[in-house]
């Protein structure tokens, strides 16, 4: 057990920060910077820093070199991520989420030398962004209860279906799929994964705004849309088991990017506090804020403490488990705890939003608290954590809904 | 950077885990807590046998010269006992202190034979009053030319009747000291506290002009304080790790009584209102146990990764034991609240150690004050 970085992990990290300083958009982390409008913008603004980075080396750190990654350790994949988690988060979107974090690491668990040729160099550098199609409206936390159809014709599948919440299709070039093959097995049994082009004839994407007023998410319609056989990952059937390998790469590596994004945010709430005034005197000086904001200082260091020791499992080679759930749940509430003190501490002002007279902060506080209601809803909600934990990690029985 | 284990910490814990199932079964806690039997000397002898009280101590006083990590070990096996005893108060509060601060003679005479286990200490801090204040020390030294005369009340010393000598946090004409005071000296008067949780042995001193020589002086007057400062976080360490075993071992109760409960003819623990609860605990624990350890670690970094890190652990740990026991009390229902099951057990020690040598309130206000706010 150490801590501490060792002189190459040191050095890397050196090298890759000086990168970092020329090369995150203009005015990032100074002072009245503003994030691009629109979604568009934030798409090109991660195609462009991520082609950078991969030229420079430094994308796909835990990737093959044949397919365009660095080969670096587990540990220049953490920092990486946590170095670039910031600029990610807050000057794109998380447009790096789907691609990065699913797409990527399901095609190199599961897809065929093809797929991996074709699409693992330029998931790396940003050529490609891709949209996650798992949810469907009456396939929620029951996922594998999803209807959209994949029909074999020949060498070629035709789909058919309705998707929901897929965040970044309105941007994204491909798309992440899981249909059913086969209705006439159990649930979980008769599902396939596909790579689809967003191009394709017959896909019609519908946005959808979010309660924060941000366009975020979308449905995606899919009208005899004609998928190659060629662009099935694993074999007929596989799509669960190919659909849960995603899921734990999601639960893993999102706690070590979201760190740093979480404790730049405390950062600027404790700014706010050190400027706002309150019950005559200053925020900071208040014994129950002072409570709060160390509460979330104590929690924000837990967060960082269980990544760590869920990436130094990665490091000695085991696969992403279950564990994944536990850091899902906790940073999901600490980001609603955290964004909640801010709101209670600004009192009224918390509800000026970006363009208002008085405003504080740009508005971000009441933002930041709308978008972190979806923290505990999105990628499994905290009840399906809940029975992940419950049953895989604690053994107990499953309920007789479910069995 | 690596947050795994070594093979030989591993060993460790295997050795701790097997000396604790034997010697501290459920039956002797049981016992414990009746005041059936106490703690013995022949335990003591047997802790020592293992090598545990000269995990801290360096080689050239006969120890072991292993890390906080090691000896955090040892204390998440001993807290799922949880075992009852000296330990901590003699290995941490007073070895530590006679570590960190005595003289080459103190720790040639003190550390040598605490590594053997022949001598046991514990430190007396609280009084009276603001309990972990510096500030509130009125407990005096008065130097009086060839030997120091000490006159207060202590309270909340853990083990002091069980020590062989003990460290008194003093306030002299020139500021605050240290002095290690053989319990044999005359004018001592040690009393046990009656006390909820029964593992933990807490006590009062009484010091009526009491005599010390010169040389029972640790370390210089007027620099206890940095001293006191290594001392609070260590405790509180060892403390956390010892409700990250407890609060593991409650929680595997707690499920296991879930998958074998059966009410409206299946096991309780596949409804979700009792799933869900031990999953939320599974969270606490797992997340204290990362927190708790990585604070065990930054004991031996610098020291306001320390003292940042002590006072973290500290709060969510004792947050995280409170809430286990508590909540798991209303899985097992009403054998949960009856004296014969072992949970009160677990239900008092989390209260107590949560609440000594500073609790959530007390360690999150230090961490506001640490971060500059």
């Amino acid at each position: 057990m150490d801590f501490r970085y060792t002189e190459s992990e040191q050095t890397f990290k050196d090298k890759f920060e000086t990168w970092l300083s020329s090369n995150t958009p203009e005015g990032f982390g100074k002072p009245g910077y503003e994030t691009p409008g629109t979604w568009e913008e934030m798409a090109e603004e991660y195609r462009r820093f991520q082609a950078n980075l991969f030229d420079a080396g430094y994308a796909g750190i835990n990737f093959p070199k044949s397919y365009g990654g660095a080969e670096g350790s587990v540990m220049e994949n953490i920092i990486v991520s946590e170095l670039t988690g910031p600029v990610y988060f807050h000057a794109m979107g998380g447009c790096h989420v789907i691609s990065l974090g699913l797409a990527a690491p399901t095609i190199l668990a599961w897809g065929n030398q093809a797929q991996k040729e074709e699409f693992l160099p330029k998931t790396l550098s940003g050529q490609i962004i891709w949209s996650q199609g798992f949810s469907e409206p009456n396939a929620g936390s029951d996922l594998a209860n999803l209807g959209t159809k994949a029909v074999k014709e020949g060498d070629e599948y035709i789909i058919n279906g309705q998707k929901i919440w897929s965040s970044f299709a309105q941007v994204a070039d491909w798309c992440i799929l899981v249909c059913r093959t086969d209705p006439t097995v159990a649930k979980h049994k008769g599902l396939s994964y596909f790579l689809v082009d967003m191009k394709s004839p017959g896909i019609e994407v519908r946005p959808i705004m979010n309660i924060a007023g941000d366009p975020e998410f979308n449905e995606v319609f899919f009208e005899d849309v004609r998928v190659p056989e060629a662009m099935r990952v694993g074999n007929e059937g596989d799509g669960w088991k190919v659909a849960l390998t995603t899921l734990g790469h999601e639960r893993y590596l999102g706690e070590v990017a979201m760190v740093p994004t979480f404790l730049k945010e405390y950062d600027e709430l404790v700014h706010l506090a050190k400027k706002l005034k309150l019950n005559g005197r200053t925020a900071s000086k208040d014994p129950i804020i002072r409570q709060k904001l160390a509460q979330i200082y104590v929690e924000l260091s837990v967060m960082r403490c269980n990544g760590y020791r869920n990436m130094s499992k990665l490091a000695k080679g085991e696969m992403p488990g279950p564990e994944g759930s536990v850091g899902k749940l906790f940073w999901s509430q600490l980001h609603q705890r955290m964004t909640e003190a801010a709101i209670d501490m600004l009192g009224p002002y918390h509800q000026l939003t970006a363009d208002s007279k008085h405003t504080i902060d740009n508005g971000q506080w009441g933002f930041y608290f709308l978008r972190a209601k979806g923290n505990t809803i999105e990628q499994g909600t905290s009840e399906i954590q809940k029975n992940i934990i419950g049953e895989r990690v604690l053994g107990l029985p499953k309920d007789s809904a479910r069995t | 950077m690596d947050f795994t284990f070594s093979q030989e910490q591993e060993i460790l814990r295997d050795s701790a885990r097997r000396f604790v199932e034997k010697e501290c079964s459920i039956d002797y806690i049981k016992q414990f807590v009746d005041n059936k039997t106490s703690f013995t000397e022949e335990m003591w002898r047997k802790i020592a046998e293992l090598g545990w009280t000269a995990v801290l101590i360096p080689e050239e006083y006969g120890g072991l010269a292993l890390g906080f990590v090691e000896l955090a070990v040892i204390l998440e096996e001993m807290g799922r006992g949880p075992m009852p005893g000296p330990f901590i108060s003699s290995v941490v509060l007073a070895g530590e202190a006679i570590r960190l601060a005595g003289s080459p003679q103190q720790k040639e005479t003190y550390l040598t034979k605490m590594a053997t286990g022949e001598l046991k200490g514990t430190l007396a801090w609280a009084e009276p009053g603001d309990l972990n204040s510096l500030e509130n020390i009125t407990f005096t030294a008065h130097n009086a030319g060839e030997s120091f005369t000490l006159n207060g009340t202590k309270i909340f010393v853990p083990d002091a009747d069980m020590a062989d000598f003990i460290i008194c946090v003093a306030k002299t004409e020139e500021g605050t000291a240290l002095f290690l005071v053989e319990k044999e000296d005359p004018g001592i008067e040690i009393n046990a506290l009656h006390t909820m949780d029964r593992t933990m042995n807490l006590c009062e001193i009484v010091f009526k002009d009491v005599q010390v020589p010169k040389n029972a002086l640790l370390g210089e007057v007027g620099a206890a304080t940095p001293v006191l400062r290594q001392i609070l976080n260590k405790v509180n360490v060892a403390y956390s790790m010892d409700m990250v075993g407890g609060g593991r071992r409650v929680l595997d109760m707690g499920v296991e009584y879930a998958k074998t409960r059966v009410q409206f003819g299946q096991a309780i623990g596949s409804f979700q209102a009792i799933k869900h609860t031990c999953a939320e605990l599974l969270m606490e624990v797992e997340c204290s146990r990362s927190i708790v350890y990585y604070a065990a670690w930054a004991q031996e970094q610098e020291e306001n990764e320390a003292t940042l890190n002590a006072s973290v652990a500290k709060t969510f740990s004792s947050d995280m034991y409170r809430k286990v026991t508590k909540e798991v009390l209303q899985i097992l229902g009403g054998i949960g609240f009856s004296w014969e099951h072992e949970l009160h057990i677990y239900l008092k020690r989390a209260k107590c150690l949560g609440a000594l040598f500073g609790d959530a309130v007390f360690h999150r206000e230090r961490v506001a004050r640490e971060l500059g706010y």
